[in-house]
């Protein structure tokens, strides 16, 4: 195992993942090959931050966690910070004037703040508190979309959207009378780039698709994807629940108007999540939900309304969730993003390799390894995910079966469920090892 | 009957906890009545959308009896064994007898430990048999309207 970690140091690291490569992108970002090597990871030391990782199954079997992409383990940082907040000063933010209710406030914010440089957000107002990836995009569906999205208007969205970055614009276009369009994906798992130009000409109002795709893996060229939209005159918004917390990502340099993710995919607590938008735009926009903290005056007829990202934040909010999630991304910055994408592509090379050579019949979906974040979706002749994820849980390896709400993907494939291994930062070789040996044992019980 | 969730103790002793025995395998490979019947009295496609389960039970009926049953469908290894021990235990049983059968009655039949994630996927057969029924009883009130 150990010689795999150490081999795979020598290899190139991955450009960021703001200038992802894709088969139809002929270049990197020049800047690119410009880059020092990533300070490499050590997922082992890592590991003895997460308190779950020395906890067993029914069996005594040591949990081997191959689903981060549903949700990641917390680090004891995480842990440490909303218990910090529960057990020292908790108290309602923004309203207090005494010790405690100021030190959650500033906790508070300057969770915001952490996030903000996390993807280099241009100032902390620009980063709206929700509860996941799923609330952003329906408050920029309702109050973004509601406003702007009129009978006839188009939305470009893509094949490879997870349920939440496609149910919300229908709903929206089905009270508006507008269309959605999407753009389709080769066989390999990529967007195919002519047919979206070709999209671009209805004149989108909006373009939303997702960094990282959860079942493929597949990371999209986000950068020309935007820059495309805006030539054409459409609004970008990008759905970065699997891009965060695996690779640097810079909304200021991929340029588009608003990106989402969840705390709790990121090493955050479950509840916590972000909406980043451009100034301009969440200042244009109307209150998604109206209430308590999210108002300027209020007046028994009418009210004005606090400003960004305030506004948007009606409510008591999940202040822990929120500074736990801060905590993630201190956490995140601190052991170096470059590093964890060079840690994670490296994986799931070792994965796609192990897993071809060891269990006979395996059938891997999505582009090859150069083009994937960490995310491997597979399935075994003849045999359901549900089964294979069953047999694998007695031990202790936790995998994903289903359709990991991309049901129209799996369509795409003619698929009615897949099984999903996918990796984080505390993922090792070894884990993968298991995988291999656990898969084989779920064929031999099979053809018995 | 087996308790059909997680009984620690019991499934601690038993690490082997043979979900996937050779009977619930063998039902699997080679389902009972696995097939399409040409004139069915009854007959229902039941999905579990979460898990990409089907199941397409036909059901022959005369004077109020199951005289022939087949289903075809896709699925894990649990909702299609559920399947094939289910069609075998209804045929020759009276609608009443079917429509009384609970999902005890089922989990018996298969005779494992089945974890709370994995009862949808054991009950669909089941679920699938009552709506069929239900759908055959609804047409003949149709056909022969009552009073009311
Ligand atoms: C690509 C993608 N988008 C959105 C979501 C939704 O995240 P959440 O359930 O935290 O709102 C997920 C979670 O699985 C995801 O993988």
């Amino acid at each position: 195992m150990a010689d795999t970690a150490t081999h795979a140091a020598e290899s190139s690291p991955a450009p960021a993942m703001t200038h992802a490569t894709h088969a139809a992108t002929p270049a990197a970002s020049p800047s690119a090959s410009a880059r020092p090597a990533p300070a490499r990871i050590d997922p082992y030391r890592l590991r003895t931050d997460f308190p779950i990782l020395a906890t067993a199954n029914r069996f005594g079997k040591p949990l081997i966690y191959l689903d981060s992409a549903a949700t990641s383990l917390k680090p004891r940082a995480v842990i440490d910070a909303v218990d910090a907040y529960n057990a020292e000063y908790s108290s309602n933010i923004h309203r207090g004037i005494y010790e405690i209710a100021e030190r959650a406030t500033a906790a508070y914010e300057a969770a915001r703040a952490s996030i903000a440089r996390l993807i280099n957000a241009r100032e902390a107002a620009e980063i709206v508190f929700v509860r996941n990836a799923t609330e952003a995009i329906n408050l920029v569906a309702y109050s973004w979309g509601r406003r702007n999205i009129g009978r006839g208007d188009t939305i470009v969205l893509t094949e490879m959207e997870h349920h939440a970055n496609l149910v919300p614009w229908q709903v929206l276009v089905q009270e508006k009378d507008g269309d959605l369009e999407f753009v389709p994906i080769t066989d390999d798992g990529l967007l195919q780039l002519e047919v979206y130009e070709a999209l671009l000409h209805l004149r989108p109002k909006l373009v939303a698709f997702t960094h990282v795709s959860n079942m493929l893996g597949t990371i999209n060229p986000v950068r020309e994807l935007t820059e495309m939209a805006h030539a054409a005159g459409a609004l970008v918004l990008i759905d970065g629940a699997q891009a965060v917390p695996h690779a640097p990502v810079d909304v200021q340099a991929i340029g588009a108007d608003f990106y989402v993710f969840s705390g709790h995919k990121m090493l955050g607590p479950t509840g916590s999540g972000a909406l980043w938008g451009r100034r301009e735009l969440l200042e244009a926009m109307p209150p998604f939900m109206a209430g308590g903290d999210m108002i300027r005056e209020v007046h028994l007829r009418r009210s004005d309304w606090n400003e960004i990202p305030y506004k948007f934040e009606a409510g008591t909010p999940d202040i822990s969730a929120q500074i736990g999630m801060g905590a993630a991304a201190e956490y995140l910055m601190g052991i170096g993003l470059d590093g964890v994408q060079a840690h994670e592509q490296e994986l799931t090379r070792y994965a796609m390799e192990t897993l071809r050579r060891e269990v006979p019949g395996v059938e891997i979906y999505g582009p090859e390894a150069e083009a994937r974040g960490g995310v491997v979706s597979f399935n075994l002749p003849g045999i359901h995910p549900h089964d294979v994820a069953q047999i694998l849980d007695r031990s202790g390896i936790c995998i994903r079966a289903g359709h990991h709400c991309t049901m129209p993907l799996h369509e795409r494939f003619d698929l009615a469920a897949t099984a999903r291994a996918s990796f984080n930062v505390y993922s090792i070789p070894g884990e993968i090892d298991a995988l291999a040996v656990g898969l084989r044992e779920v064929v031999r019980i099979f053809g018995r | 009957m087996k308790s059909s969730a997680y009984s620690g103790a019991e499934r601690i002793l038993d690490p082997m906890d043979d979900l996937y025995r050779d009977y619930i395998l063998e039902h699997y490979r080679r389902p009972h009545n696995f097939g399409v019947l040409d004139t069915p009295t009854a007959s229902y496609e039941g999905s579990n959308p979460l898990c990409g389960d089907r199941i397409t039970m036909m059901l022959g009926v005369s004077d109020g009896v199951v005289r022939d049953v087949a289903f075809t469908g896709r699925g894990c290894a649990i909702s299609q064994a559920s399947a094939s021990l289910l069609t075998d235990e209804i045929k020759g049983k009276t609608v009443e007898e079917v429509e009384k059968m609970t999902p005890d009655d089922l989990l018996d039949l298969i005779g494992i430990d089945i974890s709370p994630a994995r009862l949808k996927c054991a009950l669909l057969s089941l679920d699938t048999v009552a709506h069929a029924l239900a759908d055959m009883a609804s047409k003949q009130d149709g056909a022969e309207p009552g009073p009311g």
